[in-house]
């Protein structure tokens, strides 16, 4: 007979382990369906790996795509830590992306503009995440649902620009104006699409660290989502920290807004975000709330997501397969979870 | 203001009112029945949107509707009972499991939709449903017609919220799934199995998720695209709210929002022309929002709602 019994510290190697152990499962489990497809197995995982990791280009491209992810992975973080549920990073990251297109747009010397792009984004990003944060703060609203509901708002003002006054007069397309060239993201390597923004990324996984563990706010952060009522008693005036948190994780996901128009599309579309916002809650919990492991977590999917399309060409699996990673992937690793609360221990077999 | 009363009471509006309130309905019965046993299910988006594409593609390729309905019923029960085995067997985080339930689920719907139907240039369609007039009842003027000549799908709906309300409050069933939503504890000392309670009503929760799944791409679209769903699981986790659990309020919650949607859809066809018909898209997410403000503060939710039961902790 087996038996769970409760753990009261988990080794260090557990946060690699556990996030390995759960990509493996879901890709044992995944390959169903490549062969559900007809597909061999190895050959689709094989493509994806050599589509996303395989050459320097593809490598650009796989850092480029975590980006965004790194950042919604980040902000969703940061606002699980406090407990604050925000499933709205979608949203943030789409309101972070028309705030700073719109002032991409405003001829500037570029340093300039890139720096007030990304002011205005995350500003946005922050304000649009403290619609739920006041709702919960003030009429004790549920976050999640808050949170989710914003995203078909936001969603849908975004299309009403583009349909609307940014529409393109010229070819009728529901695309907005594109930014000032000078306001483009420098590209880091000739020839790639590897631009600042992807730098910006990699160093914001470590200041936010540091914000978290080391800060007082992070310190805070961390004991209103652990124990609200200690904190309460410990004098910390629980609602202005949910705010606070709630403001980094919005302007954190409208970081990623701010990414994909001076780095990758240099306009807004309807389509800017295939789900980055959805991707950063998966990265998050992957990483498990922790800010540095939210970088090999987003590239993980971000692999994935390029890998997907390069493996569809060539052996005709939906590349709707990178979804299903996704949502596996997450179940997983709640699954694997289990082993930081539990251990199994063999108790006297039954004959 | 006249203009508004006139659309109101014609035939086509109150139709389309019932029209858009069955799918909800049934989410949000099944939202409720998860919620009252403790378990907040987020899944609700994925699970209606991978019922839809398995009710479609069953009626489809067997050409049977009722198939199609069984296929989708039977996919909302199995992908609940994945969300109960996660977090009533496992006790995981209700929140965290029905975003990866959704997320799944979703992804899943495309990609089988993709493997069987291709990529067409036009989306497939089916042959819906046809309309069922009741003797006498449709006769009735303006009333009978909107109302009583309608989808067997939307009687089922109808007859879904007394039945809901009968079996929350009156069978012992019922009782036994209000216990172990509100005080599992007391529920388990009583000789009430609280996991299988839960599971069951998560399950039942899920079928009636998938009937909301089969209505929207077998009557009100009659094909499956892959924004069928698009934020209506979402609304009846608030609508649930906003009808503060009970079978009855969430039913005339889910025809509030309805009514506001269908006034919405009138609004952008009246030639409301300078307004972006986005703002009218808009109008129903924000109203279901501020309806929450408004709601929350009195609402109480089942006390162990997101709490996990375990039994050795005394």
């Amino acid at each position: 007979m087996f038996r769970l019994e409760a753990r009261t510290s988990t080794p260090g190697w557990f946060n690699l382990a556990l996030p390995l152990l759960a990509i493996g499962a879901t890709l044992v489990l995944c390959s169903g369906l490549i062969a559900l497809a007809g597909a061999g197995v190895i050959e689709a995982y094989g493509v994806m790996f050599s589509a996303s990791l395989g050459d320097s280009y593809a490598i650009t491209e796989t850092l480029v795509r975590a980006t965004p992810m790194i950042f919604t992975g980040l902000a969703v973080a940061v606002a699980f830590r406090a407990k604050f549920w925000n499933i709205g990073a979608e949203g943030q990251l789409l309101a972070g992306a028309v705030a700073s297109c719109a002032v991409g747009a405003i001829p500037m010397p570029g340093p300039l503009a890139m720096l007030l792009m990304a002011a205005a984004g995350a500003a946005a990003g922050a304000a649009v995440a403290l619609v739920p944060a006041t709702l919960r703060v003030k009429f004790s609203v549920d976050d999640v649902v808050s949170s989710l509901l914003l995203n078909s708002v936001i969603f849908y003002a975004l299309m009403a620009l583009i349909e609307g006054p940014w529409k393109d007069t010229f070819s009728g397309y529901p695309i907005s104006p594109p930014i000032e060239d000078s306001a483009n993201f420098p590209v880091l390597l000739e020839g790639t699409r590897l631009h600042l923004g992807v730098v910006a990324a990699f160093l914001a996984a470590p200041v936010i660290w540091f914000l978290i563990a080391r800060t007082t706010l992070g310190f805070r952060i961390r004991v209103i989502g652990e124990n609200p009522e200690a904190a309460r008693y410990g004098g910390i005036h629980v609602e202005r920290v949910l705010i606070s948190t709630a403001l980094l994780s919005g302007a954190l996901a409208g970081l990623a807004g701010v990414g994909e128009v001076g780095g990758v599309h240099f306009q807004v579309m309807s389509d800017i975000s295939p789900g980055y916002g959805y991707s950063g809650i998966v990265v998050a919990m992957l990483a498990r709330l922790n800010p540095l492991g939210v970088v090999p977590a987003a590239l993980f999917l971000a692999a994935v997501m390029t890998g997907a399309e390069a493996m569809s060409r060539a052996t005709g699996v939906p590349a709707f397969l990178s979804d299903v990673i996704q949502g596996t992937a997450l179940l997983a690793m709640l699954v694997a979870l289990l082993f930081t609360a539990y251990r199994i221990r063999r108790v006297g077999t039954a004959k | 203001m006249s203009v508004v009363l006139e659309q109101i009471f014609q035939v086509g509006f109150l139709a389309a009112i019932i029209r858009i309130a069955t799918p909800l309905a049934f989410a949000t019965l099944g939202e409720m029945f998860s919620e009252r046993a403790g378990v907040l299910n987020l899944g609700i988006e994925g699970i209606m949107l991978l019922s839809a594409m398995t009710g479609f593609t069953a009626t489809s390729l067997s050409g049977s509707l009722w198939l199609g309905v069984l296929a989708a019923v039977v996919t909302g029960a199995l992908m609940s009972a994945v969300h109960a085995l996660f977090t009533v067997a496992l006790g995981l985080s209700q929140h965290v499991c029905g975003i990866g339930v959704t997320l799944f689920s979703s992804g899943l719907a495309y990609f089988l939709y993709r493997l069987i139907f291709g990529q067409q240039s036009v989306p497939p369609s089916i042959k819906s449903f046809e309309t069922l007039p009741i003797p006498v009842l449709s006769d009735i003027p303006v009333l009978g017609p909107a109302v009583f000549n309608q989808f067997s799908l939307v009687y089922m709906a109808m007859a879904a919220v007394p039945l809901a309300a009968f079996v929350l409050y009156r069978t012992p069933w019922g009782l036994s799934v209000r216990m172990v939503g509100e005080n599992p504890r007391a529920a388990d000392s009583a000789g009430v199995g609280v996991i299988a309670t839960r599971f069951q009503a998560v399950i039942l929760g899920g079928a009636l998720m998938g009937l909301a799944g089969a209505f929207l791409s077998m009557v009100q679209f009659n094909a499956f695209t892959f924004g069928l769903v698009s934020g209506r699981g979402w609304v009846a986790i608030a609508l649930v709210v906003f009808g503060r659990w009970d079978p009855w309020r969430s039913a005339g919650a889910a025809l509030l929002f309805a009514f506001v949607d269908a006034l919405q859809l009138r609004m952008q066809a009246s030639g409301l022309g300078h307004i972006p018909y986005e703002a009218f898209l808009m109008l129903p997410f924000i109203f279901t929002i501020v309806a929450m403000a408004v709601m929350s503060r009195n609402a109480v939710a089942p006390s162990a709602l997101l709490k996990p039961f375990r039994r050795e902790e005394r």
